[in-house]
């Protein structure tokens, strides 16, 4: 619990770093939310040829647009920005750019979202953010005291805001599948902290008499193994997702891995328990020695033993 | 808690086996799969990104449905007043000229205006908004009327684009509505959806009338063409000057058909009209021997021909320079009938199938090595209840997808994530557990005191930290679409079923364990 005069400091400092990331770099904002048209091409014949390829896109008069490889030398991303014109021109563009570039290519994946439809996911996936962080704050009011559901949220919408900063950082796309990590995220992130809060609040009936640091302490070291088995087992899911998973999804599944395992870890163990402390659990309590209560014996044991008898 | 009555012990193992059973349908082709009843029918639904495919949004022009109620409306108005031959100016807002009609043309008026059906009889809601103000009334079709007409238009034309694509033969589409004013096109296996975006672009429009002789193109164009005619599109690239008034329209067809023109060759529809369709024609030759008509095709002329004599027998042919495949597409529309308000696409997703096959198998691969990996590493930390557990998750997988193919789910790439996710965090359950026996091993109780001891403390946290995810699951099932639907699907359902194998499965499993071998210490 000492570390929290460090953690807090330095989370803080993260979380305006990562603010201050989103605002000045910005977050690559796919063709999901800012509209456009993004094409997956494949040569049918070597590497492709991308100075080219530029060259031939750039005499269409496309404004602004982006070439880069994707998972391998033959495969290109190309990415349109949205055409002035509404729905119809993202359509002529598309197939502009189809004629321009002729039949050597291999169409993998076209994408065209128009001005209408970009709106409308990008008002939803904040909308969706939002919700579920006020849904799950309510769940969290209902099962536990105000003070964890308050530090819950905290917590967690730090693990959101150090992951936003993380994504303005490395420029990946945010597009619908970036809203899904982000909410899994903080769906998972929460779960890690419910799971410490229970052993808190269990710990807070049971020892009665001792003093908070402490007990956090004791709550943590408890639940820390368990911890560390589970942030494993999901690290190794994520990087099978990553190293086998194939480039479509490489974006989301980098953007969990950090989420969850790393941050998610960290503001579990080094937040959100000693927020507690600073939102006024357990003022009341006064250091002092461990006190045992003895415990009931639990039910389930009786057919056992009856069992046994005969 | 480890305490199973021999009912409530079958009872788990059933609704496990049988919710896996229904995974099985996905092993078998369709053509063996045939002769099972229904419910063992339904499987899982490959998405278009794992499948290919194209997904297509469309949208009805909404000011084009306005404009043409309002066309409709002044035309209803003008009727209306001349048969009570009541003077007017105006149109859809017109002043009445004699005070004394002012109230017989406004009741005559507010008869255009019909009520509009709700879902239990009329609602409150009228289709028209009549207001009169010093001999000025003003006609507005209600907001409510408008959203109907649009929501017909929809109806309407899901039908002829549903009769366009038939057509074409491709499997399967999907065709439904979205909102009140959108339309969803899945088409399954279609690598370029070019084709099939053209038919459906095109309104297809097609009307029969005069050419206006009384001055040339040029000369409309640069003073200002008559009042009941307008300048379109020629064939050649020019503007022609045509006469507003439609003789006969493209509604009155009852069939078209490509074909060559036996002459010339070239490719040309064959048309034939109803009774109606066929009487007008006939009256509009005879009436105009010599003087050339224009076949309009959305507001461009593709063709005026001269009438050489009156075409009594309703049937004709469209020649206009066509290809054969435009002969062929013009005749599909045709027949498929107009669509009654101009469709836009704002949004597609196509994805070939080489890069479907690629996102299977590498969502394939990712989950056999995670779940590799993560078996390994439960046996390792675990020991024979990292088996337990291992057989507990691999169960649960298979009611994940059981329950995916009883709804018919669609699976997506990042569908697949999310069930590798859900392996991962399915395990977290059991750790759960698995630690606090642990801890109570270490806190001295006895084998069985412990493992019970750990059930019971480690299930209401089970269940407080999954609803959090699984809140987080719903609220992206209501917000994503497509693929990001399928995560959440595949979340959602892997909480569940992780739920269920945390509180039954593993707790079946260790208490038999636990009676067969009956153990002194906790091997974990």
């Amino acid at each position: 619990m000492r570390f929290r005069r460090i953690s807090f400091p330095v989370s803080a400092l993260l979380s305006i770093l990562a603010i201050s990331l989103y605002f000045f770099h910005g977050l690559n904002f796919g063709i999901d939310f800012v509209g456009g048209t993004l094409m997956e091409v494949k040569t049918k014949a070597g590497p492709a040829d991308l100075a080219t390829m530029r060259s031939t896109l750039g005499t269409l008069n496309l404004g602004d647009f982006h070439l880069q490889e994707f998972g391998a030398p033959d495969d290109v991303l190309i990415r349109i920005s949205e055409q002035p014109g509404g729905d119809e021109a993202q359509q002529q563009a598309v197939q502009r750019v189809q004629k321009a570039l002729g039949t050597d290519f291999d169409y993998r994946r076209v994408e065209v979202v128009g001005p209408s439809v970009s709106t409308e996911l990008l008002a939803y996936g904040t909308i969706g953010l939002v919700s579920a962080i006020g849904a799950i704050l309510i769940y969290l009011w209902f099962r536990f005291e105000w003070q964890f559901a308050l530090g819950a949220m905290i917590a967690n919408v730090h693990d959101l805001v150090l992951t936003i900063g993380f994504m303005s950082l490395t420029g990946i796309d945010f597009d619908l599948t970036s809203i899904a990590a982000l909410l899994t995220i903080l769906g998972y992130s929460l779960n890690d902290t419910v799971v410490i809060y229970d052993r808190i609040r269990e710990m807070l009936r049971r020892y009665k008499r001792m003093s908070m640091p402490d007990l956090l302490n004791v709550s943590i070291n408890a639940t820390l193994s368990r911890s560390i088995v589970t942030h494993l087992t999901v690290a190794i899911s994520l990087l099978a997702l990553l190293l086998f998973g194939g480039q479509a999804i490489h974006s989301f599944t980098a953007t969990m891995i950090f989420g969850v395992v790393l941050v998610g870890t960290y503001t579990s163990v080094f937040i959100a328990s000693p927020i507690l402390i600073y939102l006024g659990v357990g003022t009341s309590r006064m250091g002092g020695a461990e006190e045992h209560e003895p415990e009931p014996e639990p039910a389930a044991t009786a057919p056992q033993r009856a069992r046994a008898r005969r | 808690m480890l305490f199973f009555t021999r009912w409530k012990a079958a009872a788990i193992v059933l609704t496990a086996l049988v919710v896996c059973l229904f995974a099985l349908p996905n092993f078998f082709t369709e053509g063996m799969a045939k002769r099972w009843p229904a419910l063992a029918q339904r499987h899982i639904v490959l998405g278009l990104d794992l499948q290919g495919g194209s997904h297509l949004l469309l949208q009805v022009d909404a000011s084009a449905v306005r404009k043409e109620r309002l066309q409709s409306l002044t035309d209803d108005v003008l009727r209306v007043l001349r048969q009570a031959r009541i003077p007017f100016t105006g149109r859809a807002i017109v002043r009445i000229t004699r005070e004394a009609d002012i109230e017989t043309a406004l009741s005559k008026l507010r008869e255009l205006s019909t009520p509009m059906s709700g879902i239990l009889g009329t609602s409150g809601q009228r289709t028209l908004d009549v207001n009169e103000n010093g001999g000025l009334i003003t006609l507005t079709p209600t907001d409510a009327a408008l959203t109907e007409r649009i929501r017909q238009s929809v109806d309407q034309s899901i039908q002829i684009i549903e009769r366009r694509i038939n057509e074409l033969g491709t499997s399967e589409p999907t065709i439904q509505r979205e909102g009140i004013d959108r339309i969803l096109v899945q088409l399954p296996g279609v690598r370029d959806p070019s084709h099939v975006k053209e038919l459906i672009g095109k309104t297809a429009k097609l009307d029969f009338r005069m050419v206006d002789l009384s001055m040339s193109a040029e000369q409309a164009e640069q003073t200002r063409p008559p009042a009941d005619s307008e300048l379109l599109d020629g064939e050649n690239g020019g503007k022609v000057l045509i006469e507003k008034r439609v003789l006969v329209s493209g509604g009155d067809l009852v069939d078209a058909q490509p074909g060559f023109d036996q002459r010339t060759s070239e490719p040309v529809v064959n048309f034939r009209f109803n009774s109606t369709g066929a009487r007008r024609f006939a009256e509009a030759t005879q009436a105009n021997v010599g003087k050339p008509f224009a076949i309009v095709l959305d507001n461009k002329v593709i063709s005026a021909p001269v009438i050489r004599e009156p075409i009594l027998g309703g049937s004709g042919q469209i020649s206009g320079r066509f290809t054969v495949q435009q002969a062929n597409d013009l005749a599909i529309l045709l027949r498929a009938g107009a669509l009654p308000a101009p469709l836009t696409i704002i949004e597609e997703r196509t994805v070939g199938p080489g890069l479907g096959e690629d996102s299977i198998k590498a969502g394939m691969r990712a989950s056999y090595a995670g779940a590799a990996l993560v078996i390994i590493f439960m046996f390792v930390t675990y020991g024979l209840f990292g088996l337990f557990a291992n057989i507990a998750v691999i169960i649960n997988v298979a009611m994940i997808f059981g329950i995916l193919s009883l709804l018919s789910a669609t699976l997506t790439l990042p569908g697949i994530a999310g069930i590798v996710l859900t392996v991962g965090i399915a395990v977290d359950s059991n750790v759960l557990i698995y630690e606090r026996i642990r801890e109570e091993v270490r806190a001295g109780r006895s084998a069985i005191n412990a493992i019970d001891a750990g059930f019971s403390r480690a299930l209401a946290t089970i269940l407080d930290s999954n609803i959090t995810t699984f809140i987080a699951a719903a609220v992206l099932f209501y917000i994503g679409t497509g693929p990001v639907r399928g995560f959440a699907v595949t979340l959602g359902i892997g909480i569940l079923t992780s739920l269920f194998t945390a509180f039954t499965l593993t707790r079946l499993i260790v208490a038999y364990w636990v009676r067969l071998w009956r153990p002194r210490t906790v091997p974990i």
